[in-house]
């Protein structure tokens, strides 16, 4: 069985497709990843992401996707499409000792 | 190299797979859905978390039996709430259990076919209002116990979606709590009904954590792969430290005459629950089991139409885009 971006398994007996909710928990954050469920289009998706992941004033905002069209990296890339950050520490503000005990710095 | 077929998943071999799956394991790590992970791990999750949301679902009716008869409209509100907020944990754990490649429709199949377990407790009726209080504070606490240690589940949707419920649930068993105490304080009448809520509800509430280890065959297995954190007995255990004491404050009993303190151990001791029954309804043969899968057959074929209306309207409107930019 195939199986898109998110584990779930590719339409095609589907009567309603799958959504990926994201929720904006308050203005000033991003939207986060609350869960999926399904519906028949992106209207009726956000009506049921409402309902169902903000009962509780959860959000002030929601996303939709079509789950499908989720584009995932692929889980065992970690050490190749991930850049190893073995050698690369300098990208840190940890790397820099010299400065140790001078303020604001 | 591994010699075995990869999997089209996550295009790993048995060997490679299976040393990166046991040693994110033995940390303490957390498996994503894309993952590889043994196959008999992927059966006995979807097991799990399928039963978990189905028992979600019918759990719905053995409450929503009393919202038209709910004793006062704060009551009714607070009882649709919390029913709606059990679709919604059902809806979660369907969501996170697709993950895993299984789909919606084939979960929503086995439940009504009747191929699909449920927790055993929502095949007893509730037969008056006072029952509604002992759900919340028995069914909804025992449910909370078991359910809080799941929120670090190896798997990772599955602990989110636990995260989300156990937030939710809290306000399930106080509510019923709540209607305990309201009934136990009033007539005589009143908390008769109250104590005979609790009297029928105590064991099934104490059978949801499921059979004696000794006789748990799939329990070790799930603590081993940290699905599971704790045994039948310990959250068993736990559960009635903490409501016998609660009952006090209800000003009720806990119908088990050898439920006693035991100094010694510093536990409360209860007497051997009926393994037999709790089997015969697991197997179907409970009091409410046919009428609860009826009712939710009903529902499916009820809505079919509405299912089928929304999917071509949609298609509609879709094809007309379409030809509005062809």
């Amino acid at each position: 069985m195939s199986t898109n971006g998110t584990g779930a398994g590719t339409e095609d007996k589907h009567l309603w497709p799958l959504w990926e909710v994201f929720v904006r928990s308050s203005r000033g954050l991003s939207h986060v990843h609350a869960g999926s469920l399904h519906a028949p289009d992106a209207e009726m998706a956000v009506r049921n992401a409402r309902d169902l992941y903000t009962r509780r004033n959860e959000g002030v905002s929601l996303w939709v996707v079509r789950s499908d069209d989720i584009i995932a990296s692929d889980p065992q890339d970690k050490e190749t499409f991930f850049e190893s950050p073995k050698g690369k520490d300098y990208r840190h503000a940890t790397y820099y000792t010299a400065s140790e005990g001078v303020a604001h710095l | 190299m591994s010699t075995t077929a990869s999997d089209p998943r996550t295009g790993l071999g048995e060997d490679e797979g299976r040393a990166a799956f046991d040693a994110l394991i033995a940390a303490d790590g957390r498996v994503e859905p894309r993952d590889w992970m043994p196959e008999d791990y992927r059966r006995t999750l979807v097991r799990q978390m399928s039963q978990h949301a189905h028992s979600e679902i019918i759990g719905m009716q053995p409450e929503a039996n009393w919202i038209t008869r709910a004793p006062s409209l704060k009551r009714k509100a607070i009882l649709m709430a919390k029913v709606q907020d059990e679709a919604g944990h059902g809806l979660y754990l369907y969501s996170a259990t697709e993950t895993l490649g299984v789909p919606r429709d084939e979960l929503v199949e086995q439940l009504i076919s009747g191929k699909a377990k449920y927790s055993s407790i929502f095949n007893y009726p509730t037969k008056q209002w006072a029952d509604v209080g002992a759900i919340g504070w028995l069914v909804d606490g025992a449910a909370i116990m078991n359910q809080v240690p799941l929120c670090r589940a190896s798997y990772a949707p599955y602990g989110r979606a636990m995260v989300r419920i156990c937030k939710e649930e809290s306000f399930h068993q106080r509510q019923g709590f709540e209607i305990l105490l309201a009934l136990a304080n009033g007539t005589e009448e009143q908390k008769a009904m109250a104590q005979d809520a609790v009297n029928r509800f105590y064991a099934p509430a104490l059978m949801m954590f499921g059979p004696p280890d000794d006789d748990s065959p799939n329990s070790q297995q799930s603590m081993a792969w940290n699905i599971k954190r704790f045994s039948n007995d310990d959250l068993r255990q736990r559960f009635v430290g903490m409501i016998a004491e609660q009952v006090k404050v209800l000003g009720l009993t806990l119908p088990d005459p050898e439920l006693r303190f035991d100094e010694e151990s510093g536990r409360w001791e209860y007497g051997e629950l009926d393994w037999d029954e709790f089997m015969a309804v697991i197997k179907g043969n409970g009091p409410c089991n046919a009428q609860r899968l009826q009712r939710r057959r009903e529902a499916q074929e009820d809505g079919a139409w509405v299912r089928e209306a929304a999917a071509a309207y949609a298609a509609k409107q879709q094809q007309r885009r379409e030809q509005e930019v062809a």
